[in-house]
């Protein structure tokens, strides 16, 4: 804080340093911004923007890596519509994120709410519940997914227990994509946290005025809870369902590498994998990475189209 | 008056006191589930690999040591230290490359104002938001054209160049908290901006630079596509390529090394986690409010 009483008292000779005014102070900061972002700027041009652009071209070409891009019009994207493993790895993908998202933010808000009540230990199990977040992606826990759910495994024994018999889960088509939900939804830590942080700003006076005007908690929930958290709900549904959208390790690990058994697994990355890096089919694959990229827009457009009639953002926030 | 109140009292008291054991029946009921794999994985790892998929216990009955000393073996040839060695040169390339790049871009965007940054924030914002599939195949062409494909290169050169939007992001947040005084006074006793960046931003972003090294370096320890494309001798595998490898090689007959492996694969992550999970989740929880 002595710094700031100081700041006015510039020692004797030395220039005064605010030459906010002055085309030459304000040339020196423009290049001063551009030399300290250069990294950026460089991978911005080179992988990002260069890139988009390449892929963007390879999409109306046919290219195998080994003789240059032939110029093929919309025949990639004709081909992928009329393609039955397109289609088929669309519906698995929609379906893996319809299911996953909700069922992984309720989870992560029903624990949140519960760890945001001061009780002992709570730091802990914030952690505990948190790590899974971090781990959930490695080919480690892909193994242990797979054991836990194959055939005469931990879990096709307990649900025989309850008289289901479904042969395991990671062998059976109907079931397999619901392991990798299953293995989505517990990674609830990461939306948790961002639950709990926003469930901290919400005033507890509304709580007790509330309480006062005889609102049980299902009302003081309803009424003030959602709403005063609505934007990190907006915030969590937007960043899950992308991610979901994008899975691929645990569907290429937990379902043997082929996203099977019958395609079962066959997300849309997962299939974009097998065009572009197995078959060498980058034309193609470009298409269908561009198709994503359209639907990952319109998902997002759509969400904040949305967030007007349900997001309540307070007026004049500091 | 006392006898009017000593009841209710007691009651509100009792209510407290259930209310509490119901919060951490329900929080105890949680952690089983989310334990529940991390646990199975630690007691799969001593059981023999019979054992692994057909027994129901959590724990092994009795205890093996063969899983982990199957390991000593490696996989066809290559020593499993190989993997992890290459692992940990991901990651800490990939850490290097991301606290470096990030930084400075942040700082720029945060405390310096020159002709176009905001425009400039739109754009590094938006590639958040892009699904980098797009951008898979023609960085695997370029970087295929510049014969860099199996090496480390293609896995770090995003990271030294700031393409982690997230964390220049995390970063401009934390630097536009710090009081504007001090980097005015470092402007007024004639401090350039790579000073006032090197000694005054940069050891104050600490916590922010913190985050930014542990997720990276749990993201590189974890990734699995990116080698999978770009890393073709097995020499050169990481480990989760290793793992799927063991996968490969040993199938169902081996199980017991292939879960010792994966167990032995989570514990950098899992340790990495528990010395800075305070830093990691509140990190975790800044980003997503701010945004």
């Amino acid at each position: 804080m002595t710094l700031v009483k100081e700041a006015p008292v510039r020692p004797a000779g030395k220039r005064p340093a605010a030459p906010a005014a002055g085309r030459r102070g304000r040339r020196r900061e423009n290049l001063a911004g551009y030399l300290f972002m250069s990294p950026w700027i460089a991978g911005f041009l080179l992988l990002t923007a260069g890139p988009m652009i390449a892929s963007l071209y390879y999409a109306f070409t046919s290219y195998n890596l080994f003789t240059p891009p032939r110029w093929v019009g919309l025949d990639n994207f004709t081909t992928m519509f009329q393609d039955p493993r397109w289609q088929k790895s669309v519906e698995v993908t929609l379906k893996y994120v319809v299911v996953a998202t909700p069922l992984k933010l309720l989870l992560a808000l029903g624990v949140a709410l519960l760890l945001a009540q001061k009780r002992r230990g709570q730091g802990l199990y914030r952690a505990a519940f948190y790590m899974p977040s971090l781990i959930g992606a490695s080919v480690s826990v892909g193994f242990v997914w797979r054991a836990l759910f194959s055939d005469d495994a931990v879990v096709d024994r307990t649900q025989k227990i309850f008289g289901f018999d479904v042969g395991g889960w990671i062998g059976n088509p109907d079931y397999v994509l619901y392991s990798l939900v299953a293995l989505s939804i517990w990674q609830f830590g990461a939306p948790m946290v961002i639950f709990l942080a926003g469930l901290k700003q919400v005033p507890q006076e509304l709580y007790e005025a509330a309480e006062v005007d005889g609102a049980g908690p299902l009302r003081r929930f309803w009424n003030i809870t959602l709403p005063m958290i609505s934007p990190v709900l907006f915030f969590n549904v937007l960043l899950e369902s992308i991610h979901a959208f994008q899975v691929f390790g645990s569907a290429y690990v937990v379902s043997d590498t082929r996203c099977g058994p019958a395609d079962a697994t066959l997300v849309y990355t997962c299939y974009l994998y097998q065009k572009g890096f197995k078959e060498a089919q980058m034309g193609f694959a470009s298409a269908m990475a561009w198709t994503l990229v359209i639907a990952v827009a319109l998902v997002t457009a759509v969400l904040f189209w949305s967030q007007k009639k349900w997001v309540h953002y307070e007026e004049a926030a500091k | 008056m006392t006898s009017a109140t000593s009841p209710a009292l007691h009651t509100a008291n009792e209510r407290r006191r259930v209310g509490s054991i119901a919060w951490h029946v329900g929080a105890l009921a949680v952690l089983a589930v989310v334990l529940y794999p991390v646990i199975w994985v630690l007691g799969a790892s001593f059981k023999p690999s019979k054992d692994i998929i057909a027994s129901l216990d959590l724990l092994p009955t009795k205890p093996v040591w063969a899983n982990f000393s199957g390991l000593a073996d490696g996989i066809s040839g290559i020593s499993i230290s190989s993997f992890f060695w290459n692992s940990l040169m991901y990651a800490v390339l990939a850490v290097a490359g991301v606290v470096l790049s990030s930084s400075l871009t942040a700082y720029a965007f945060a405390k310096i104002r020159f002709a176009g940054r905001n425009l400039l924030f739109t754009l590094m914002i938006g590639t958040l938001l892009l699904p980098y599939h797009v951008l898979l195949i023609p960085q695997y062409v370029l970087f295929r054209n510049l014969e860099l494909t199996d090496t480390l290169v293609p896995l770090v050169a995003g990271k030294f160049l700031a393409t982690e939007a997230f964390f220049v992001f995390l970063m401009v947040q934390f630097m536009r908290g710090l009081p504007r005084e001090l980097d005015e006074a470092a402007k007024l006793d004639g401090c350039g901006h790579l000073r006032t960046y090197w000694s005054i931003v940069l050891p104050l972003s600490r916590p922010a630079l913190i985050t930014s090294a542990i997720f990276t370096f749990i993201n590189a320890w974890n990734d699995f596509m990116g080698p999978l494309i770009y890393l073709n001798t097995p020499e050169k595998y990481t480990v989760s390529l290793g793992l799927m490898m063991f996968r490969d090689q040993e199938g169902i007959s081996n199980y017991g090394s292939m879960i010792a492996m994966s167990l032995v694969a989570l514990v950098p992550v899992i340790a990495f986690f528990m010395t800075f999970q305070r830093y990691l989740i509140d990190g975790m929880a800044t980003s997503g409010l701010k945004g």
